[in-house]
């Protein structure tokens, strides 16, 4: 299946989701990586607000390329979220629904998704001038010196991304595999 | 003698680091086209058509091809009747430096391992030189992408472990790797040598063309029988799921003592970046 999807996403917008579903995402998406998610956890523990709305919010995983005169980003394809495990699951129980990165999760983040209603998409991974595409205005909102991992606010037009981890447990880093090799028995 | 200007040695680096990360080798493109020929499972199709589309953007747009663009890898094959007028190694980081900034490519290194403050301009390169016959340099900057140089793996196995063990530990790699090194991947493997010596010889195998098999038949046909069974495994493009898991593996040998099997595995993407001049 394919879904439209807007940011911010509430509980009834991702619950149909199934790992393996094709997702166009439209809307704002912030970017963050792990020096920025170290950050958000230190304003946390202060008791200090995080530098964007996290209710329905999308975090995308990228440090892009810097842009040429003119251009609105450079080459911005996702990093491994698996650095981000230490922090996804306190995001996700304040309202952060969806996360867009690469790579596997650990169990803390799967049990956190089921718990909260949310999604992990992946973006292609290595695919920065494609990605790119569909990001239509950039501005840096915090932390400047992180320089590529500074926290970007981006809006972004059917950018396509795809289904690993649903609101059900599914993981199609599991079921994508097993479900290949089972096709092959078959034959 | 013949004499290089480290000046022209830096404009080399610059052009090649740019070039690296825009385009790729055309053995790289031909083998993601031969992936999508031999790919049966449909969202893995969708997968690699799309990661090609990536390729025309990159090239269309003068984007790099990913936002990693990596630790600046470069390798001189020096000749010994060459003299470089200058410092050769600092011609190199200017090089990159010069590259990275003007070419708006990502600076991703920091100066200290655990202190981690970025140098803002890609520098130090990591310079592997060898002195050979003659009176050229070849440059080749190779630049490398940590999503999966992290997935890559060392073992100093027994020399009982066998050629059995080296497969296992290759295809374990891979298995571990799962999603996270962007497959398709590519893998360098070195076998024998010493510590040091193993994870180089993985490194430097990443160099050489996907078309190219290894000249000694019994390495070639190790080859083949480990990409068979690491696209056995089943992880597919991105890691969806799907037949093409790994696009080539390319081994290197050197001799290593009675007591020891040094096997080193350097994992690579579908976006295995080099480029090359010859001075």
């Amino acid at each position: 299946m394919q879904y439209k999807l807007t940011t911010p996403a509430t509980r009834e917008d991702l619950a149909p989701l199934k790992a393996g579903d094709a997702v166009l995402l439209s809307g704002v998406v912030y970017t963050a990586r792990d020096a920025a998610h170290k950050r958000m956890m230190e304003l946390l523990d202060r008791g200090e607000e995080l530098p964007f709305p996290v209710e329905g919010s999308a975090l995308y995983y990228v440090g892009p390329t810097p842009e040429r005169p003119g251009d609105v980003i450079g080459s911005a394809g996702p990093t491994t979220s698996g650095r981000m495990d230490a922090y996804s699951p306190r995001l996700l129980d304040l309202g952060q629904s969806i996360m867009i990165g690469k790579g596997a999760r650990n169990q803390a983040v799967k049990d956190a998704v089921v718990r909260n209603g949310a999604v992990y998409l992946a973006a292609l991974g290595g695919a920065g001038a494609l990605m790119a595409k569909s990001v239509r205005k950039l501005e840096i909102i915090c932390w400047e010196d992180l320089g590529c991992e500074a926290v970007r606010r981006l809006e972004v037009e059917d950018m396509p991304l795809t289904v690993i981890l649903d609101t059900r447990g599914g993981d199609l880093y599991q079921s994508g595999p097993a479900a290949y090799l089972a096709s092959l028995e078959e034959k | 003698m013949r004499t290089i200007s480290a000046e022209e040695l830096t404009a080399a680096v610059a052009r090649l680091c740019v070039r690296a990360n825009t385009v790729l080798p055309e053995d790289v493109t031909d083998a993601m086209e031969l992936a999508c020929f031999w790919e049966t499972w449909p969202l893995a199709e969708e997968t690699l058509k799309l990661l090609q589309q990536n390729q025309l953007d990159a090239w269309k747009q003068n984007l790099p091809i990913c936002q990693d663009t990596g630790m600046a890898c470069v390798f001189v094959e020096l000749g010994q009747e060459v003299h470089i007028q200058g410092d050769f190694e600092e011609a190199i980081h200017q090089g990159v430096r010069q590259g990275y900034t003007e070419g708006y490519l990502r600076k991703s290194i920091v100066a200290d391992p655990l202190r981690r403050v970025n140098t803002e301009d890609n520098t130090p390169a990591s310079i592997t030189v060898r002195i050979v016959p003659g009176d050229r340099l070849a440059v080749t900057v190779a630049p490398k992408g940590f999503g999966s140089e992290n997935m890559s793996r060392l073992a100093m196995l027994k020399p009982a472990d066998g050629v059995e063990g080296v497969k296992q530990f290759v295809v374990e790699t891979v298995r571990l790797a799962g999603p996270n090194p962007c497959p398709p991947v590519v893998l360098g493997v070195g076998i024998g040598g010493s510590f040091d010596k193993v994870a180089a010889l993985a490194k430097h195998a990443l160099l050489r063309p996907l078309n190219e098999p290894n000249p000694d038949p019994f390495y070639e046909n190790l080859e083949d029988e480990l990409l068979k069974e690491v696209n056995a495994l089943g992880i597919g493009p991105q890691g969806f799921g799907g037949k093409i898991t790994c696009l080539n593996v390319a081994i290197e040998t050197a001799p290593t003592h009675v007591a020891g099997l040094p096997v080193a595995v350097n994992v690579s993407c579908h976006a295995t970046r080099r480029a090359a001049e010859i001075l």
